[in-house]
């Protein structure tokens, strides 16, 4: 067992099932999604994308490539609800955070792409 | 370097990049999720939170140590000991990653590798067709300096990072882009641009034979169209590059050698060599008489030997001096000694020789072997070989009958083959012409250049090289040589030049006659002053300007114009 494959295998997953946490529930209610739920999606996402610098492999490229996506979506949902609550002084209406769980949404598909092609590599190392 | 090492070095750097972000990741993400996550009191006393994005402010302005204070109210007495907290470890955080970044930006694979790059771009962004130039020595520096003079483009490879960074110090007018690299390894001259369609050819000159052997067979391997020339130092690796069909291999030992000899027995060939492939905007070296006699020959390494079997060749008598006569396999009747001491000069009777080869591989001994020779003997020949550049002064200071520097005759040789192809041809065929026919064209060329070093152009009758001239050709009118070399301001002028040489498809004529009737495709290897080429310009591209130097009337050009002078 490589020490270093548990840790980048958790992260990769870790980043995947905290964003589907975040996305589960109705799109437009604000009691159904948690902002630390976010913000733990985030930086998991940030240190996965870290971990994939510097592989090799073309796997490896787009692996990185799905998590940049992934981080450019959940930033940007973090940035939307930021000038949503901060700006407009109303707090969140449902519009809006539809809007933000879209946005997540987009990156839980990128999260799920990285999620399949890991094992994918892992079922090809095995053949 | 080579393409994969590149690589890896990327991919090592982006991997060592790795620690340093993760930390300041964790510092972030631990110092914000503190903040929010602890009660904070506001104005009235009331409870609050900080929310992320505030969080994310203070901890970004606090932990860069820039500190904007409490935002948006006094913090709580735990806020502050969370930010106690934050702080030191942010600023270590910060700094350790610092380090480490910059680091990695001063490593010096990672260097090489943005060194290599901008190589790389430099080369592809030539406009222009260029040359390689592998190993930038004091022959290589000269090949290079003097392209630069003819306006011709180089890109050097050199093995040795000194070299490299005098290139960069190099006060040239184009740009040549260098590369830090082993020009025996392939990748390394594919990234010096040996397979783009402007790269025009390719010149080894590295002092190891086995890496210009292999710089040739790469070259026309993977371009064969490239020309290729090449320094051989042994006969064994000359004949092995002419195997592949290396355009022009260069015996270093032996074209000096061959240089010498004909300044010795043949002056005016010499005069005639040296004039036509001197640097421009030179003085012209004088004529001289070398005398006939026994000749003095100090040193019988490589060069001297050469030295003494054209001599021999050519007939001139020799006496050998050579401190080691047994290592060099010296001829029997040899002078042991340098040379440098009265003595041994003496006992090679030198009150009896008519000229002396100061030729060893050390500049100091040649000097001093010159200044002894000169107190014993005023009345002799002196020439001296001169092995590094860096000693010009000193040369020029001893007032010597001929100093032969190798690299600048190397250069000059490679330089002529590079600029004027036709150039070579035309002194091969130079080389079997009588002394009468030699001096009476050095006599020619004396009255032509005033003392400068003629410029060489080459005139191609295409319809890209003399658009005028080829359609004239191509509608059956004739053209003779003469009326190009006619002045188009004035057409009973004559220009300032001469024809060397006319190659029509393999047939070669040396000093074409003036009324020569011109055919489509001829080249033309012209000489003459300085700035003559371009007044010929005009009859090549101007049909007008080339109708008036045929007949002496300034047809009318454009249709209305036509119009008006045929009523």
């Amino acid at each position: 067992m490589n020490i270093e494959k548990v840790i980048f295998s958790f992260f990769i997953v870790l980043a995947l099932t905290l964003n589907f946490g975040f996305f589960l529930g109705d799109i437009d209610n604000p009691a159904h999604h948690n902002v630390y739920e976010l913000y733990a999606a985030i930086v998991v996402n940030l240190i996965a994308t870290v971990l994939k610098f510097g592989e090799r492999t073309q796997i490896g490229a787009v692996l990185l490539a799905t998590s940049l996506v992934a981080d450019l979506q959940l930033i940007a949902a973090a940035l939307f609800w930021t000038i949503a609550t901060q700006t407009t002084g109303g707090g969140l209406t449902p519009a809006m955070m539809a809007g933000i769980v879209a946005l997540s949404g987009g990156a839980l598909l990128a999260n799920v792409i990285s999620v399949v092609l890991l094992i994918v590599d892992i079922a090809t190392l095995r053949r | 370097m080579q393409a994969r090492t590149r690589n890896r070095v990327v991919f090592l750097i982006l991997r060592r990049m790795r620690v340093p972000l993760l930390v300041l990741i964790a510092v972030y993400a631990i110092s914000v999720l503190g903040l929010v996550l602890l009660p904070g009191i506001d104005a009235e006393g009331r409870p609050y939170r900080l929310d992320f994005f505030h969080a994310f402010y203070i901890v970004t302005y606090t932990i860069t140590t820039i500190g904007y204070g409490e935002l948006p109210y006094s913090f709580s007495v735990a806020q502050r000991l969370w930010m106690v907290f934050s702080i030191y470890l942010g600023v270590i955080g910060w700094v350790y990653a610092l380090g480490a970044l910059i680091a990695l930006a001063r490593d010096p694979a990672f260097r090489q590798v943005l060194v290599a790059g901008r190589f790389t771009a430099g080369v592809r962004r030539l406009r222009e067709p260029f040359y390689i130039v592998c190993g930038y020595g004091d022959t290589g520096s000269l090949v290079v300096h003097d392209m630069d003079e003819h306006g011709l483009h180089a890109v050097v490879v050199d093995i040795d990072p000194d070299r490299i960074s005098e290139l960069t110090l190099e006060d040239l007018s184009i740009f040549v882009p260098g590369l830090c690299a082993d020009a025996g390894q392939p990748d390394n001259l594919l990234a010096a641009g040996l397979k783009l369609p402007l790269c025009a050819g390719i010149v080894a000159l590295t002092s190891n034979d086995a890496v210009n052997l292999k710089v040739a067979i790469t070259a026309k391997m993977l371009n064969p169209g490239l020309r290729v020339i090449c320094r051989a130092d042994t006969h064994d690796t000359e004949v092995n590059m002419r195997s592949f069909g290396t355009d022009a291999v260069i015996n270093p030992f032996d074209a000096f050698a061959k240089h010498l000899a004909m300044a010795v027995h043949s002056p005016d060939l010499y005069l005639l060599y040296s004039w036509l492939t001197q640097t421009p905007g030179q003085p012209l070296p004088l004529r001289y008489q070398p005398p006939r006699g026994t000749w003095l020959l100090c040193g019988y390494g490589r060069f001297g030997k050469a030295v003494q079997r054209h001599l021999n060749f050519e007939g001139v008598e020799t006496v050998i001096i050579e401190n080691e006569p047994e290592m060099t396999k010296a001829p029997k009747g040899t002078i042991h000694g340098r040379g440098t001491e009265a003595v041994t000069l003496r006992e090679a009777h030198i009150d009896k020789a008519v000229g002396i080869v100061a030729g060893t591989d050390d500049d100091a001994n040649n000097l001093s072997i010159i200044v002894t020779a000169r107190s014993l003997n005023p009345n002799l020949f002196q020439v001296a070989r001169q092995n590094a550049r860096e000693n010009d002064a000193l040369f020029e200071a001893a007032r010597l009958d001929l100093v032969m520097q190798r690299s600048r005759i190397i250069s000059n040789r490679i330089l002529s083959r590079i600029s004027t192809p036709l150039l070579t041809q035309f002194l091969r065929e130079a080389r079997h012409q009588s002394n009468d026919w030699v001096s009476e064209l050095v006599d020619r060329l004396w009255r032509l250049a005033s003392n400068r070093t003629p410029d060489l152009w080459t005139v191609e009758l295409t319809p890209d090289g003399a658009p005028a001239v080829h359609a004239a050709l191509s509608g059956n009118r004739e053209v003779r040589l003469g009326t190009l070399q006619n002045d188009a301001r004035g057409r009973e002028q004559r220009l300032n030049c001469l024809a060397l040489l006319l190659k029509r498809g393999e047939e070669l004529r040396l000093l074409p006659d003036d009324n020569l009737a011109l055919a489509p495709g001829d080249r033309i290897l012209m000489c003459g002053r300085p700035g003559v080429v371009n007044q010929m310009q005009w009859a090549l591209v101007n049909a007008s300007a080339l109708c008036y130097l045929q007949t002496g009337e300034w047809r009318a050009e454009g249709t209305l114009w036509r119009w008006l002078t045929d009523r």
